[in-house]
């Protein structure tokens, strides 16, 4: 539905410039929601203003829905803009006029109808919960409300896309949530496809079903997210769940990452009872992510190696992915 | 007539003097009001839009255009500015004449009264749109407005608080400049404190000027304050600062640019 192919673009010139972009190419599929992770500056506000073309690329062609909008005549990128809803960290919504007046502004642009504007307008409104506030102005609403009038605002015009530029990094933890569920029923109600932004990996757990990374202007990692969590190795596997710093001990640690039918498994309890290891847990981390449950657990194992290499074999046997992040290091192992 | 209150006829023939000087003074006052804001309120929005990063950054597609109106517009706008308003009246006879057939009287002193009050109103035009919020203009740009959509439905509007304040000061400058028309003929409540006042010694007609003018001054700036309150009471931003505070800052940068504290050039 989006996609960016071998997009750069380069802020300034001579030996200032900042390569924001460098060699992006990103797919995202129709009706999924797709979130961008980095932290400030990696490029990711960028990325998402190629995609409607607020920001022009240097390089690379920007499809959405199929078309190359780069070779598109401002007229064209005009209407095509009709097509793509954009809601911001700041809402951005109009002072001098009501909330119902923003959500019309989108129509007005197209030209549609005083009587159908407004017939459209509340309907929308219903949709995002405010149908009761269509009359006050952006100024006596709570953050949580504005960003609903912003949401509104980019669905009024049945877009088939929505981009969120850090949608609820202005808001407080659970008008967080709110918001995301709104994102989440729009998107399965309205078969929305949408891109977020964020720099808050909760965000990415509780909506996206499919992330990437982004760090100075390139893309790391990029997939489905059930996926990424069985890739050995995985960058944001690891933020989703994060485990902390690897403690100094004498034993062997593993992380091992549950997914799928593998999270209800008795592991801790195999490993003390058929190699006779006594592990202790470091860390953990469980949650649901698209569905799934997943997780990722930091176990010690004291022992040699012949006895430890064994335990992994068996547990790799079963499916888990196991990662060693720390070995005794008086080479037990040849 | 004579000086001495106390005269036959006196009190009759000032009230006399007074209601036609002050139906001129409106008259020019309106008029030249009408044409600055006519004028002036595109041309604050070609400056703000010309510039560097603006929404009318290349019109007709060439950068270079931009500049070049850019340019021009300043400098014609301070050249406007810095003028002092005697001799720029007298300077503009040619045109005035040109215009309206004759340099005497009220309707040609519209003709100078506008040109002065053009280019101070087109700034107080750019300092408010200046002040409108970049997110919006890109909201709208996402939401695919054209140039003018922009204009007409997101800047003027969310501009107008400040503007309106803008237009208060704007009025009170065209009264000022009004009086001084009674030098060059151009008649209104300038005129009377010139002929009977100066030429007479009436210290009556002064102090009956005096007040009017005031009350004048007065009444448009309440009026004007009260629309921009009316505004501006709409709206405050998640932060607490509401817009309210916005026009005041925008009133105090008004009033410096008019004691001449800023340069009326670019704020930057």
């Amino acid at each position: 539905m989006i996609s960016l192919e071998h997009v750069s673009k380069t802020f300034g010139a001579g030996p200032r410039a900042v390569r924001a972009l460098d060699d992006v190419s990103l797919e995202v599929r129709q009706g999924e929601i797709f979130g961008v992770v980095g932290r400030s500056g990696a490029g990711k506000s960028t990325l998402i203003r190629t995609v409607n073309l607020l920001e022009r690329p240097d390089s690379g062609v920007v499809r959405v829905d199929g078309r190359d909008l780069t070779g598109l005549s401002s007229n064209e990128l005009r209407q095509a803009r009709h097509e793509i809803g954009m809601v911001f960290q700041h809402f951005n919504l109009l002072a001098s006029r009501t909330v119902a007046g923003n959500v019309e502004l989108a129509l007005e642009l197209t030209g549609v109808a005083r009587d159908e504007r407004r017939r459209r307008a509340l309907e929308i409104l219903d949709l995002v919960g405010l149908a009761d506030r269509a009359e006050s102005y952006p100024a006596q609403l709570s953050g949580g409300q504005k960003q609903r009038v912003g949401i509104a605002r980019a669905l009024a015009g049945r877009p088939k896309v929505l981009l969120s530029d850090e949608a609820t990094s202005a808001l407080d933890p659970e008008t967080t949530r709110s918001i995301l569920e709104l994102l989440r029923t729009v998107n399965r109600e309205l078969g929305l496809t949408v891109l977020l932004i964020t720099h808050e990996m909760d965000v990415v757990k509780t909506v996206c079903d499919s992330a990437a990374l982004i760090e100075g202007g390139r893309l790391v990692e990029q997939g489905g997210l059930v996926d990424l969590i069985r890739a050995p190795g995985s960058r944001l596997a690891r933020d989703l769940f994060p485990l902390g710093p690897v403690p100094e001990t004498s034993g062997t640690v593993v992380d091992i990452t549950f997914s799928g039918g593998s999270a209800d498994r008795p592991v801790i309890a195999t490993l003390a009872r058929q190699h006779g290891l006594d592990v202790s847990i470091l860390g953990a981390a469980i949650e649901t992510i698209a569905g799934n449950q997943a997780g990722r657990t930091r176990l010690e194992i004291p022992g040699t190696g012949d006895q430890i290499d064994a335990a992994i074999a068996d547990l790799r046997g079963q499916g888990l992915l196991v990662e060693v992040v720390s070995q005794p290091s008086e080479g037990v192992r040849a | 007539m004579n000086n001495d209150p106390t005269a036959p006829g006196f009190w009759s023939d000032l009230a006399e003097v007074l209601v036609e000087a002050t139906g001129e003074t409106l008259y020019m006052v309106g008029v030249a009001l009408l044409v600055t804001v006519l004028v002036g309120l595109p041309l604050g929005v070609v400056l703000v839009g010309t510039e560097r990063g603006g929404f009318l950054e290349a019109p007709f597609g060439s950068r270079r255009a931009g500049v070049v109106i850019n340019r021009v517009l300043d400098f014609l706008v301070n050249l406007g500015r810095s003028v002092p308003f005697i001799i720029l009246m007298i300077a503009l006879i040619p045109v005035t004449r040109l215009i309206v057939g004759t340099f005497i009287g009220s309707t040609a002193a519209i003709v100078p009264l506008a040109t002065v009050a053009i280019p101070f109103f087109a700034r107080m035009v750019e300092i408010a749109i200046k002040e409108v919020d970049a997110g919006l203009i890109e909201a709208a740009d996402s939401l695919g407005a054209t140039r003018w959509q922009l204009v007409s439905k997101v800047l003027v509007p969310e501009a107008l608080p400040a503007m309106m304040l803008g237009l208060s000061t704007t009025v009170t400058s065209i009264i000022n400049f009004s009086a001084m028309v009674g030098v060059v003929a151009g008649g209104g409540l300038g005129d009377v404190a010139i002929r009977y006042g100066y030429n007479r010694y009436s210290v009556t007609h002064i102090i009956a000027v005096i007040v009017i003018v005031f009350l004048i001054v007065m009444v448009l700036q309440t009026i004007a304050t009260r629309l921009a309150r009316r505004f501006a009471r709409r709206s405050f931003d998640s932060r607490g600062r509401t817009r309210g505070d916005e026009a005041d800052a925008a009133r105090e940068l008004v009033s410096a640019v008019d004691d001449g504290l800023l340069p009326g050039g670019s704020r930057r």
